[in-house]
């Protein structure tokens, strides 16, 4: 027998063990938190450059072609960009994105004369060496050569360069160009094949719960569906995938990258969480309800419908939105059906091509360009707060509405 | 007429035909209501039944049959074509010209011919077919409206109808379930014809890209999945080595130590890991776990630390089933009746005794149920392991060094180019096929132990 100052020692370190585990779960999350947030946040501003416009009466704005007139302006600015090498270093400061900026400004503007500063949007090395990403070294940073850093160096001086909000990245669709990428085509990919996910998956789940709980006996036939969709739950989603990709794709030949068959391949995937949910809130509507409905002369069904399931509904919405949240989350299943593509246009329902939140994700971390990094991470933030708000509904759901017998 | 304004049609004569049956019947009720077997809405139902249910079934059959029938006739206009990837091509180039998606007129003599063809005969279809529809609908509302007597029985009917769907419904799952395993057994034996079970076993060597042109060096490809099993079981294994210790030690510590306000915050921190979406974990990977080893790695001077490597993947994966095994855990040692506890701690023994001796011995089984769901997740989980991993199938142990795991390969496998029915595409389901019987294996075993364990205190 150890003595007592020895137990208590190895009491207190043992108690220690435990509160370091549950200290490093937390901390583990922060960290990814911190990181993820802390990456992310700057990509909700865009770094934007001001250019002197001077466009003279006679002109007709709406004809004028926006590429040339923006160059021409810029070398009004700097006289001094004489060679042919220079004039494309100062070009190239600016995003592919400038030009149509500066043609929809042109074909909104009203007035004649146009004679002011004005800001476009800058190329993403000037975004990523303005906001700080990449350090400056002499006169070079990152993929901004010396050549360019002279007219940087102007803008600044010029107080030409600042930042703005981000409007490409909640308004547009992917693109090549980090700075116009955003997350729109993807954010309906995703609402689409939730909203399938959803309408599928729903109805089948409540009904599959409804019959095994109220209209069945404990049998051989109830055993073996019960087995099966616990077993189900536990099925790697990467094989979700495989299953869309063999039936949705090969055999109904549903189109490819359509959220469509997306929507599918992640219903079935959530079909056996919404079951389980629905079971356990349909088994804890009292029985005394149900009977007192019996007795009354109710058949099975009329109870079921007028009194079980609109009873156990707050606790069927619950399991149904943690399940969905799940889904929208979910990337493998949708890599294996082929929306993993790089899509720039916005769908405009479930059968265009698309890819969904998460996919999007995974296809920008995957980019060389630096100036994905921040906007990944943004993407994830978007997606967090999203799966945030559906939790806090679900969780406010079963403390509102779900009552206690 | 549209194949919209159709459903709209086909929508409004079955509102139409609850409304009118529900009318005639709520007239019979005031007649003689002690004769009316059914309420009026029982009467409505069966009538909107009888309506939809005829029309729905026709236009499925119809779409059906109309796509096939298109579809060889489209390829029959590009027969001359060889490869079927073209035919393809040309035919969803036709489908997309008359859908007004594409404007491109393509490069083949008979590509315009094909296009008048489906579009003539698109348009034929789309007015037989909202014809037929909308008569059998017709005469199905005008047969169900006859059908309401106060003697009909559309209570009992309706009834059934929904008790029917039910257990269809039920039986869906295991449709999915049958779907799984005959779509991955159906490709799995393809691939077995041209590749050895045994070589696919315990072959030694994975490297499943073949050669586009023949007789290139290495152009057969070879599958042996060793190395990619003992990279699945590698990285599992170190996500467990970092889940087990902080998922038991915190679930030990939020039963039996930590107060109930505590337990209240902090379990509910811990469960928000497990609904971080994966490929989150996989950039966090990326873009912090992987430096940071990177970093250790040059301090100590570790030789041939690659920047994916299993050590990354698995800590991170780690950090995903933190949360499986902590709450199952927790809910199974807070399942040992307080009895047992407070026997033991009457008998002078510390609470930490008490749970190693006690507690812990009366819950082995959950514990190791959880232990066995959190490896067959790890083991299962895709994003984080294709992001950090790698796609190398390199036969090592050592931790610091590349490997590549079932799922990844699954993944570099079937996106991108794909060939069809060439035996690296036909390998991924195969590779699955064994994920789907490991994951399926571990899951019965655990809920077996842990059904067997709650079954002893109940």
């Amino acid at each position: 027998m150890s003595n007592i100052i020895q137990r208590n020692k190895s009491e207190k370190r043992f108690q220690f063990y435990g509160l370091l585990a549950v200290g490093l779960a937390i901390f583990l999350l922060l960290i990814l938190l911190f990181k993820i947030f802390s990456t992310g946040f700057s990509a909700f501003n865009q770094t934007y450059l001001g250019v002197k416009i001077q466009i003279e009466k006679g002109e007709n704005l709406a004809e004028l072609d926006a590429r040339s007139t923006l160059r021409k302006n810029l070398r009004n600015m700097f006289p001094e960009a004489q060679s042919r090498s220079d004039k494309k270093n100062l070009y190239s400061l600016f995003s592919p994105g400038a030009y149509i900026e500066f043609e929809e400004m042109l074909k909104a503007y009203d007035g004649d004369v146009i004679d002011g500063y004005y800001y476009f949007l800058a190329s993403d090395d000037l975004d990523m060496y303005f906001k700080g990403t990449v350090t400056r070294q002499g006169n070079s940073a990152g993929r901004i050569k010396p050549s360019q850093m002279k007219f940087v160096d102007e803008f600044v001086k010029m107080n030409l360069i600042e930042l703005q909000f981000n409007r490409y990245l909640l308004g547009s669709a992917d693109s090549r160009n980090p700075e116009m990428a955003g997350i729109l085509g993807a954010i309906y990919g995703s609402l689409f094949a939730i909203l399938i996910a959803f309408v599928t998956s729903f109805p089948l789940g409540v009904l599959t719960a409804i019959y095994l709980e109220k209209l069945t006996k404990q049998n051989a036939f109830s055993d073996l569906i019960e087995t099966n969709i616990n077993n189900l739950a536990a099925v790697p989603s990467i094989v979700f995938g495989l299953l869309g990709l063999a039936i949705f794709l090969n055999f109904f030949e549903l189109p490819r990258s359509a959220s469509l068959v997306g929507g599918l391949t992640l219903g079935l995937m959530t079909l056996p969480t919404i079951v389980i949910a629905s079971r356990s809130a349909i088994k804890s509507v009292p029985p005394s309800i149900e009977e007192a409905s019996i007795g009354l002369g109710s058949s099975k069904v009329q109870t079921i419908f007028n009194f079980t399931l609109p009873l156990a509904m707050p606790g069927i919405l619950t399991g149904t939105i943690i399940g969905i949240a799940r889904a929208i989350g979910e990337t493998a299943p949708l890599l294996m059906i082929g929306m993993v593509a790089f899509i720039v246009d916005i769908p405009q329902g479930p059968l265009d091509a698309s890819t969904a939140l998460p996919v999007q994700i995974f296809l920008w971390q995957d980019s060389p360009e630096r100036a994905f990094v921040e906007r990944t991470s943004a993407a994830i933030i978007v997606l967090l707060i999203f799966l945030f708000l559906l939790n806090i509904t679900a969780v406010y759901l079963r403390k509102k509405l779900e009552k206690k017998w | 007429m549209t194949i919209e304004f159709l459903i709209l049609t086909i929508l409004g004569l079955t509102a139409y035909s609850f409304f009118l049956s529900k009318r005639k019947a709520s007239a019979l009720n005031v007649i003689n209501p002690l004769d009316v077997h059914s309420q009026p809405h029982y009467h409505g139902l069966f009538s909107a039944i009888l309506t939809i249910v005829p029309a729905i079934i026709l236009l499925f059959l119809w779409s059906w049959l109309e796509n096939s029938i298109f579809k060889s006739n489209l390829e029959s206009y590009f027969s001359d074509v060889v490869d079927p990837y073209k035919i393809n091509f040309y035919v969803s180039g036709v489908k997309s010209f008359v859908a007004g998606a594409s404007d491109t007129l393509m490069n083949h003599s008979n590509f315009s011919a094909a296009v008048e063809y489906y579009e003539t005969s698109t348009k034929m279809s789309l007015a037989l077919k909202s014809i037929v529809i909308v008569i059998i609908t017709l005469i199905a509302f005008r047969y169900s409206l006859n059908l309401v007597t106060a003697k009909f029985k559309a209570r009992d009917l309706v009834e059934d109808i929904v008790i029917r769907t039910m257990k269809y419904a039920s039986i869906f799952a295991i449709f999915i379930t049958l779907g799984i395993v005959l779509s991955l057994l159906f490709e799995t034996l393809r691939f077995f014809e041209s590749v050895a079970i045994t070589e696919f076993l315990f072959g030694t060597h994975w490297s499943p890209q073949m050669s586009i042109r023949e007789g290139q060096v290495g152009s057969s490809g070879s599958f042996g999945a060793v190395p990619v099993f003992t990279g699945t079981l590698l990285i599992s294994l170190i996500a467990m080595l970092v889940a087990g210790p902080i998922g038991l030690f915190s679930a030990i510590y939020l039963s039996q130590y930590a107060s109930n306000r505590a337990r209240s915050y902090a379990k509910p921190i811990i469960e928000v890991l497990a609904g971080i979406p994966t490929v989150v974990y996989g950039f966090f990977a990326v873009i912090t776990v992987g430096p940071f080893f990177r970093d250790l790695g040059i301090f100590f001077n570790i030789d041939g630390f690659s920047s994916e490597s299993a050590l990354i993947a698995g800590s991170v994966l780690g950090i995903m089933i933190i949360p499986f095994i902590a709450s199952l855990t927790d809910d199974s040692l807070s399942a040992v009746p307080r009895s047992l506890k407070e026997g033991s701690l009457a008998m002078g023994a510390t609470l930490s005794e008490t749970t190693t001796r006690v507690i812990i011995p009366a819950s082995f089984h959950g514990i190791v149920g959880s232990f066995l769901l959190a490896f067959s997740r790890a083991i299962g989980e895709t994003m984080i392991v294709v992001m950090a991993a790698g796609f190398a199938a390199n036969l090592t142990a050592n931790p610091f060094n590349a490997v590549t795991t079932v799922t990844v390969q699954i993944v570099g496998l079937l996106t991108g180019d794909q060939e069809f029915d060439s035996p690296k595409t036909m390998s991924a389901f195969a590779l699955a096929f064994v994920l789907f019987f490991l994951t399926l294996i571990l899951n019965i075993i655990s809920l077996s132990i842990v059904k067997k364990f709650r079954e002893q205190y109940e």
